[in-house]
């Protein structure tokens, strides 16, 4: 590890400051989960390290039904599962946000730092895909709302420009008839990290027997979390089947497009794929109908 | 009152150290600070094979803040010379070259240089500033592989010997052994069923939370001390004195509590380097190994290849067995086979058996010492087969090993005849088990579930020296110091012996580990000894203190020794009532009639007693669309002799089981094109977390051992050998697939019940 210095800026104007000064040698911090290892390993190299936690709009978490949800970028997994009501209203993240790392980590990690670390098997990125999550961005021009999907541009590359930074998530309300879930596949049952990850949310009929919509996206069988539009779309007015749960299913496997390594062959990963969008469709359509 | 009239042994006392351990007052390695204190690094090879053209340490050298920097050429070049560590046989000029590549690099992450700087970040900055100019060479990292003609060559020197000669055949293959007895040709001739299979195993790693280190200070005198974690205080005594080649009177370990060892820390890595840093420096050194050195640069268990074949009558008595056994030594020559081959077959009783070993190197880290090293990967292979045997003749597989059981005056492929042992006991304690009888249903929640079972022997060192040292305080307590570091509970068991003797309570005993000065020399903490032979000493010690008290009672009471006596923890002399009193009585007056009271016993017991016998049950839960595998009950049993501490045997059994279980499932290092291993981390090396297992039963047998004043046989090692073939028979149970690959993985098991029709 190399020297660097630390800054702690306590306000969003003052943070694009530091960074805008020292462009791409500098880094943010939230959590650290990711940075500190990053930069004890020499995977990283900084020259300063901007810790964002005193940020006002870096630490807000606030829900209403009309409005929907805003999560800080520093804000951790801890306190948004923490709290009875969002917990409540997006199961479909807390399945994710409760197994980042195990309870240690998930006192610090958030899920702005798991998007801006942009690992293609980051857990709380597909759920955040499927319920239409945008990140807020602020930087020298101002600020700018980027889709989730649309964040991530190749392993740990994100649109993230210098001088820019991540200052929150939102998130719509669920509509009536929703209901979102991930699911990870580890060899383990906890502190691993995923072979493949799937997120869906499906809007149904009142009666809950047709899909009226539904998002898709799978994680770690391609360079970025991937938002598979085209299987969420094939559910559109479908009735609520094995039938077309499958045709969805066998959509996000064709997507998919997994490297072989120490984790799973790609062949593996896209049958994982088509295993896990099957059982991750299953309980979205259960949320869905609770 | 326990069982078998013990007082002590068979209670459950809390352990002397447990309340610094999980307060965290414990010294570990980690711990040392010293005045003027320097920290060490070490460079290492990126490459899997390459011969050391030329090292510059110019660059590193003139970087402020480094102090030194050493390579092999500040090691004394040391001729071979095989030494004992009590679990592994080596070459201590391999040792040296292990310690400081001289002239090749073996493997990837092989030592090349080390630097000592005033902190930590200094001395890795200044590793990268060492240039090493490699010539590179072909690498081979496969057993059979290795073993091929036209395979590249790891030393050029090293010719094959072959039962028992040695050839001019320059190869890989260090070593080829046979055990053979009876006629296995005519054995199979006899079978109704012969089953033949091929198995390979993968390279695994003891996985110890707490690293490696060593801290060292060369003193103006000649003097080197060392601070370091090991099983085996006088085992690094004697290896730093042949590495460095200077006299052992020269050297002092201070053994520190130690994270976990299970074999993996008796070779020395860090302590030569930390020695040659602080002997150029005149500063203490410390140095700790990162996760990733401690993977790719201490010595894992090996990867195997196997061929087990195995014939029985249909009336199920197994008539012949052969087994082909080739196992990676890694780096320098060495792998466990030897000890594989004494345990594979053991568990029956079979009267036709050929068993050949080879002993290869590749491009990996040296292999050394894991839990019964080598037996694993034996029991892997011939349990599954037995178990197919048992399917085929229609036999339930526990009645099969009962019916076949290793017995009294049976022998082993290798040569010894078996003392009074367990083996029949065990199995049939696993038989009559509330699990074995209880009935699983065989799907749930769209999985598949099943049963299997697999036995295993591990030999146990029943020998070895060890001292004890004991002096009584004012108040009749003991001060009990030994030379045997405690990597399992052996402290506790330990005192429990010596109180036992004595009729004191185990807390009445103040157990210490003490540095290579301050104890006479004590063999390792390995092969399952310590409890066994430390705990021999300690009986011994008891009768010493006896005697010595009924001296020192004879003059306060004025009345001859030999007519004290001394039962349930009481002298007394028969004709006067008043003439008594229990043994913390008399040894706190003992004091005044004639000085301190101290004793000192050292023992060496013959190595007769046989080994220890394990059966396991497992139940598994298979996700056949996944390929997961989930425990949903395990039930060890195993012969413990006598249990001296139940809690600490049974623990012991988890471990172990904990241990095979990750091996069998998800441990392997994974090995790309270029010879590097590419899962160097607890992220990616999948040991099994606390969320992956249920808890684990324990059923514990004691059939005493005959050579022990108090019948214990070692308990640490058997445990892990069953699970992994216990688990591939569960699997099979559940899927109609056999495994005869490790690990079996959720990729492995996926494509196996995927092909056939799962």
């Amino acid at each position: 590890m190399h020297a660097f210095d630390y800054a702690t800026p306590e306000s969003v104007a003052d943070a694009v400051v530091m960074l805008s000064d020292h462009g791409e040698n500098a880094c943010v911090l939230a959590g650290g989960t990711d940075l500190i290892v990053q930069l004890r390993e020499n995977r990283r190299r900084t020259d300063l390290v901007v810790d964002v936690k005193k940020i006002a709009e870096l630490n807000a978490l606030s829900y209403n039904v009309a409005t929907g949800l805003t999560i800080g970028a520093a804000v951790p997994c801890y306190r948004i599962y923490g709290d009875a009501e969002i917990a409540a209203a997006y199961p479909g993240l807390m399945d994710a946000a409760k197994l980042v790392g195990g309870t240690g980590i998930q006192g610090r990690a958030s899920l702005g730092g798991n998007l801006c670390n942009a690992s293609p098997a980051g857990d709380t990125i597909p759920p955040m895909i499927v319920l239409g999550g945008e990140a807020e961005i602020a930087g020298p021009a101002g600020t700018r709302n980027v889709a989730v999907e649309d964040f991530c541009t190749a392993p740990g590359r994100t649109v993230l420009a210098d001088g820019e930074f991540l200052v929150s998530l939102r998130f719509p309300a669920p509509a009536p008839n929703s209901g979102a879930f991930y699911r990870r596949f580890i060899p383990r049952n906890e502190m691993d990290i995923a072979v493949v990850g799937v997120g869906a949310s499906v809007v149904l009929s009142g009666d809950g027997s047709s899909f009226v919509s539904a998002r898709i996206a799978i994680g770690a069988v391609a360079p970025t979390p991937l938002f598979v539009s085209e299987a969420g779309a094939a559910l559109a007015g479908q009735p609520v089947s094995d039938e077309s749960i499958q045709r969805a299913a066998d959509i996000a496997r064709d997507a998919a497009r997994p490297i072989s390594d120490m984790r799973g062959t790609a062949e593996y990963r896209k049958h994982l794929t088509s295993v896990l969008t099957r059982r991750v469709l299953q309980g979205a359509v259960q949320r869905a109908k609770e | 009152m326990s069982q078998n009239g013990h007082k002590v042994i068979g209670t459950r006392p809390i352990r002397h150290d447990g309340v610094d351990k999980v307060t965290g007052r414990a010294i570990y390695g980690a711990d040392i600070q010293l005045t003027g204190l320097l920290y060490g690094a070490i460079k290492r090879s990126p490459h899997p094979h390459a011969r050391i053209k030329h090292i510059d340490t110019s660059r590193a050298e003139a970087h402020p803040g480094v102090r030194a920097v050493v390579t092999a050429h500040d090691l004394p070049q040391i001729a071979d010379k095989i030494a004992d560590l009590g679990e592994a046989i080596v070459n201590l000029r391999d040792s040296s070259n292990n310690v400081l590549a001289y002239g090749k690099v073996l493997y990837k992450g092989h030592a090349v240089a080390g630097v000592a700087a005033i902190n930590l970040h200094v001395a890795q900055e200044a590793v990268e500033l060492i240039d090493v100019e490699y010539e590179l060479l072909p690498h081979v990292t496969g057993v059979l592989e290795a073993m091929e003609d036209g395979a590249p060559i790891l030393h050029e020197d090293m010719k094959t010997t072959s039962m028992g000669e040695e050839t001019d055949k320059v190869s890989n293959i260090a070593n080829h052994f046979q055990h053979k007895m009876g006629e296995p040709d005519d054995g199979f001739a006899e079978a109704d069923v012969v089953i033949e299979r091929e198995f390979t195993t993968q390279t695994v790693h003891q996985g110890y939370i707490e690293s490696h280190n060593a801290t060292a200070l060369w003193n103006e005198e000649g003097q080197l001390t060392v601070w370091t974690s090991t099983q085996g205080a006088f085992a690094v005594r004697d290896q730093l004195a042949e590495i460095l080649q200077m006299p052992v009177s020269k050297v002092k370990i201070v053994p520190l509590e130690i994270g976990g060892g299970f074999g993996g820390k008796i070779s020395v890595y860090l302590d030569p380097v930390a020695a040659l840093l602080s002997k150029k420096t005149g500063h203490p050194v410390k140095m700790t190994m990162t996760r990733d050195e401690v993977f790719e640069a201490t010595g894992p268990t090996p990867g195997s290849y196997l061929k087990v074949k195995m014939g029985a009558t249909s009336d199920g008595r197994l008539t012949a067995a052969t087994a082909y056994m080739a196992y990676e030594a890694g780096a320098y020559p060495g792998s466990p086979v030897g000890a594989g081959a004494g345990c594979i077959f053991t568990p029956y009783d079979i009267p036709n058996v050929q068993i050949d070993g080879y002993d290869v190197c590749v491009n990996k880290p040296k292999t050394n010492a894991y839990r019964a090293p080598g037996a694993t990967n034996a029991a892997y292979a011939s349990e599954t087969v037995v178990d197919e045997i048992c399917e085929k003749i229609g036999m339930d597989p526990l009645e099969f090993r009962v019916k076949n059981g290793a017995k009294e005056g049976g022998r082993r492929a290798d040569g010894p005849v078996h003392p009074r042992i367990g083996c029949i006991e065990t199995t049939q304690a696993a038989l009559n088990s509330e699990h074995y009888q209880s009935t699983l249903e065989k799907t749930a929640n769209g999985k598949v579930r099943g049963r299997g079972v697999a036995s295993g022997y591990w030999f146990n060192f029943n020998g070895g020296r060890s001292a004890i040292s004991v002096s009584i305080n004012p108040d009749g307590t003991i001060n009990m110091l030994e030379g045997s570091t405690d990597i399992g509970g052996s402290r506790a068991s330990i005192a429990m012996q010596l109180a036992e003797t004595i009729g004191l309570e185990a807390t009445d005993i103040k157990p210490y580990v003490v540095d290579t000065d301050s104890i006479g020399y004590t063999d390792v903490t390995g092969g399952s000894r310590t409890t066994f032979g430390t705990g021999y000493a300690a009986h011994a010690t008891g009768l010493a203190l006896i005697r010595e008290i009924k001296e020192r009672a004879s003059k306060l009471w004025d009345v001859p020794a030999d007519a004290i006596d001394f039962a349930d923890g009481v002298f007394s002399y028969k004709d006067d009532a008043e003439k008594r009193g229990t043994f913390k009585e008399v040894a706190s007056q003992a004091g005044d009639a004639g000085g301190p009271v101290v004793a000192q016993v050292s023992t060496n017991p013959d190595g007769s007693g046989g080994g220890a016998f394990a059966t396991h049950v497992v139940d598994v839960e298979v996700d056949r669309e996944t390929g997961k595998v989930d425990i949903l009950r395990y039930t060890a049993v195993q012969d413990a002799g006598t249990a001296i501490h139940p809690s600490y045997v049974e623990g012991q059994m988890q471990g172990g089981v904990v241990q095979g279980i990750g091996w069998g499932l998800n441990e392997e290092y994974i090995y790309n094109d270029e010879g590097s291993m590419t899962n160097a981390s607890f992220l990616d090396y999948r040991m099994p977390t606390t969320l992956d297992l249920p808890m684990i039963e324990t059923i514990i047998v004691e059939v005493p051992n005959e050579s022990h004043p108090y019948g214990v046989r070692g308990v640490g090692e058997v445990p892990i050998v069953p699970p992994p073939a216990a688990l591939s028979n569960a699997i099979y149970d559940a899927t109609g697939v056999r495994l005869r690959d490790l690990p079996m993985s959720p990729p492995r098991v996926q494509k196996a019940v995927a092909e056939n029709g799962g």
